[in-house]
């Protein structure tokens, strides 16, 4: 009886996976081996090489990626950083001061970004810096990837805290901490599973993102992102698909790392 | 006359309009083994977390050896608590949980480590020093909870239901080891329970509570022998409560007619027991099976229940009130049948009116 519900019987249950499955990676594959396509054409197969890899950090045009990749990864790296501690403080807030008006409507606020679509938020912080007379440039990027990254960063950190049971910080009280002390001694090592995944994911959505940063970026600088998309308009060199394997494997590499980090903190519970 | 190391003055805790605990007056003794009993819900671990400053009073005093304790978080409290689920912080190990309160406390290093050697001595966990406590049994836990709260030489110790997770056998051996190690350090214990067994072994005294009041203190003893009111009487073991008519109280004594007849009987009363109506609450293992004609109570048996060391048999009055009593198994003890006429029996000391 059991077997027979069992989804896996479901008619049509394999051609329907095999095909999501295709649809979702088949592209994703094929970029991946012509990256190492010897052929000057996107389309041909013209034995295994890395020469496009050579290209990507030697050609003519590696000095602009690798220009565009540094402002990605720094801009990543303090976006995360910020957006981590403000979600870590959120997320205390949240789950740890009791019940305080307004609650939900913080709960609400900090999750929103999540579903408001991306092209509104960038039109609407490109309009908003232009408002108040902001220069585009290196510093709007930085300032947009930390907002939108607070809530990618609350998710895991939020959803750690909540597995933390109040009476640690009563057993710290009770021995003598200050609520600082609690916080710095208990709380937050017991949290740090949570924020590291939290920075991890962080990272990837502002080094991935591309909408927002190619509204508010300016002119004269250019994210990873933005530089692959400029570099496709100009016809798709095989070059392209080395970048964004390369980008592909570290997206995956921080992923993963942010899934099992989350993980091992649960485990040790 | 001992010092007192903990004094609650007619304390009240409301949360909102609902009244925790209500007008609690209780004097806990230096160096006493003391424990709050009562059933889930009689606020007896409100009371408990009021000592330690979990929870703020709504009226009263709180005052721990002379100072008033009740304005004061619980970091500045000289009171250590062992808390149910024990709340070992799981990323440290044994000797760090051990040592947080001393560090806290700003003790120099070398003080602190040897006092951390020494109170895991006491509770035999030196080599799980270095173990981290997902890694401990359920019972080791328990003694490291212990020793933690043990290490900064509280002045009071809290035990809030801390065997209430271990089994049966463990919970046994750990009773005694609880209190020896009370009697070795000294410490004044406050123990939350509502496991009688636990209480009336382990404590020198215990306060009964119930709906957030205090209905008697005493020792295990006093409560059980000499229950103030009908719901300490009930809850301290089994009794069988028997309605009387009370025709005259007076010195602590009460004169009252058993139902069923004209036999006259006195006993010693409960305070607040007066003329009229009121119960007699004798206990089973009190009552003695005797002929019809010589009993102070008839009836006939209705049930036997096997206990291996005793035997437990009801017998139901005329008027249809079913009496237990509890007789030894052994060769010697006639256990009656079924159906069986029988007389009841108990002495005048084994009895206590109590008041309706």
């Amino acid at each position: 009886m059991a077997r027979k519900l069992d989804i896996r019987h479901f008619p049509g249950f394999l051609p329907i996976t095999y095909l999501c499955l295709f649809l979702l990676y088949a592209p994703l594959i094929i970029v991946m081996i012509y990256s190492f396509n010897d052929s000057n054409s996107i389309t041909i197969w013209g034995g295994a090489s890395l020469r496009w890899y050579g290209e990507v950090f030697w050609g003519v045009e590696s000095a602009k990626f690798k220009a565009a990749a540094l402002n990605s990864i720094t801009i990543a790296v303090m976006a995360a950083t910020t957006a981590t501690t403000i979600a870590t403080l959120a997320a205390t807030a949240m789950l740890k001061a009791g019940r305080f008006r307004g609650k939900s409507v913080s709960f609400a606020l900090i999750n929103l970004p999540l579903m408001v679509p991306e092209i509104v938020t960038a039109v609407a912080t490109l309009i908003f810096f232009s408002a108040i007379g902001f220069t585009t440039g290196y510093l709007t990027i930085l300032v947009a990837h930390i907002v939108f990254c607070i809530p990618f960063a609350y998710l895991p950190i939020a959803a750690r805290m909540q597995g933390i049971e109040d009476v640690y910080e009563q057993v710290a009280l009770d021995l003598y901490a200050t609520r600082f002390q609690a916080f710095r001694l208990i709380l937050l090592p017991l949290m740090a599973p949570g924020i590291i995944s939290g920075f991890l994911l962080a990272f990837i959505i502002s080094l991935d993102d591309f909408i927002i940063t190619n509204f508010v970026k300016g002119a004269g600088i250019e994210t990873l992102p933005t530089a692959i998309f400029g570099a496709v308009k100009q016809g798709i060199k095989p070059n392209i698909m080395a970048i964004s394997t390369l980008l592909l494997l570290v997206s995956v590499v921080f992923v993963t790392l942010s899934y099992l980090v989350g993980r091992m903190g649960q485990n040790k519970k | 006359m001992s010092e007192i190391a903990v004094d609650i003055l007619n304390m009240t805790k409301r949360y909102g309009s609902f009244v925790a605990l209500r007008d609690v007056c209780l004097s806990i003794k230096d160096n006493e083994f003391f424990t709050l009993l009562g059933p889930s819900g009689c606020g007896k671990t409100t009371l408990l977390r009021t000592i330690a400053g979990f929870e703020a009073i709504s009226e009263g005093a709180i005052k721990l050896y002379g100072e008033d304790i009740a304005d004061l978080p619980p970091n500045k409290r000289p009171v250590n608590t062992v808390f149910q689920q024990y709340a070992l912080f799981p990323h440290m190990n044994v000797r760090a949980n051990v040592i947080f309160g001393l560090q806290r406390l700003g003790q120099d290093e070398t003080t602190a480590r040897a006092r951390v050697d020494e109170v895991l001595d006491m509770v035999q966990l030196m080599e799980f020093a270095d173990r981290l406590p997902a890694q401990l049994s359920g019972g080791q836990q328990q003694r490291v909870a212990l020793a933690r709260a043990l290490a900064p030489k509280p002045k009071v110790l809290l035990l809030d239901e801390p065997l209430s997770a271990l089994d049966l056998k463990l919970r046994q051996s750990v009773r005694q080891e609880l209190q020896q190690i009370q009697q070795t350090t000294g410490i004044t214990f406050v123990f939350v329970t509502h496991d009688q067994e636990e209480a009336l072994t382990m404590s020198d005294r215990i306060a009964v509570i119930a709906d957030g009041q205090v209905q008697q203190v005493g020792s295990a003893r006093d409560i059980y022998e000499a229950p103030q009111n009908r719901f300490v009487a009930d809850f301290i073991g089994e009794t069988n409560l028997i309605d009387v008519a009370v025709s005259s109280v007076s010195g602590g004594y009460a004169t009252c007619v058993l139902p069923g007849g004209d036999v006259q009987f006195t006993c010693p009363a409960a305070a607040g027991a007066v003329v009229g109506h009121g119960h007699l609450s004798v206990r089973p293992e009190r009552v003695s099976l005797v002929k019809p004609q010589d009993g102070l109570l008839r009836g006939v048996t209705t049930r036997q229940v096997y206990l291996g060391t005793d035997m437990s048999v009801d017998v139901r009055l005329e008027g249809g009130k079913i009496i237990t009593l509890r007789l030894q198994n052994s060769e010697e003890t006639h256990i009656p049948e079924i159906g069986d006429p029988v007389g009841l029996n108990f002495e005048t000391g084994t009895a206590r009116l109590l008041e309706d």
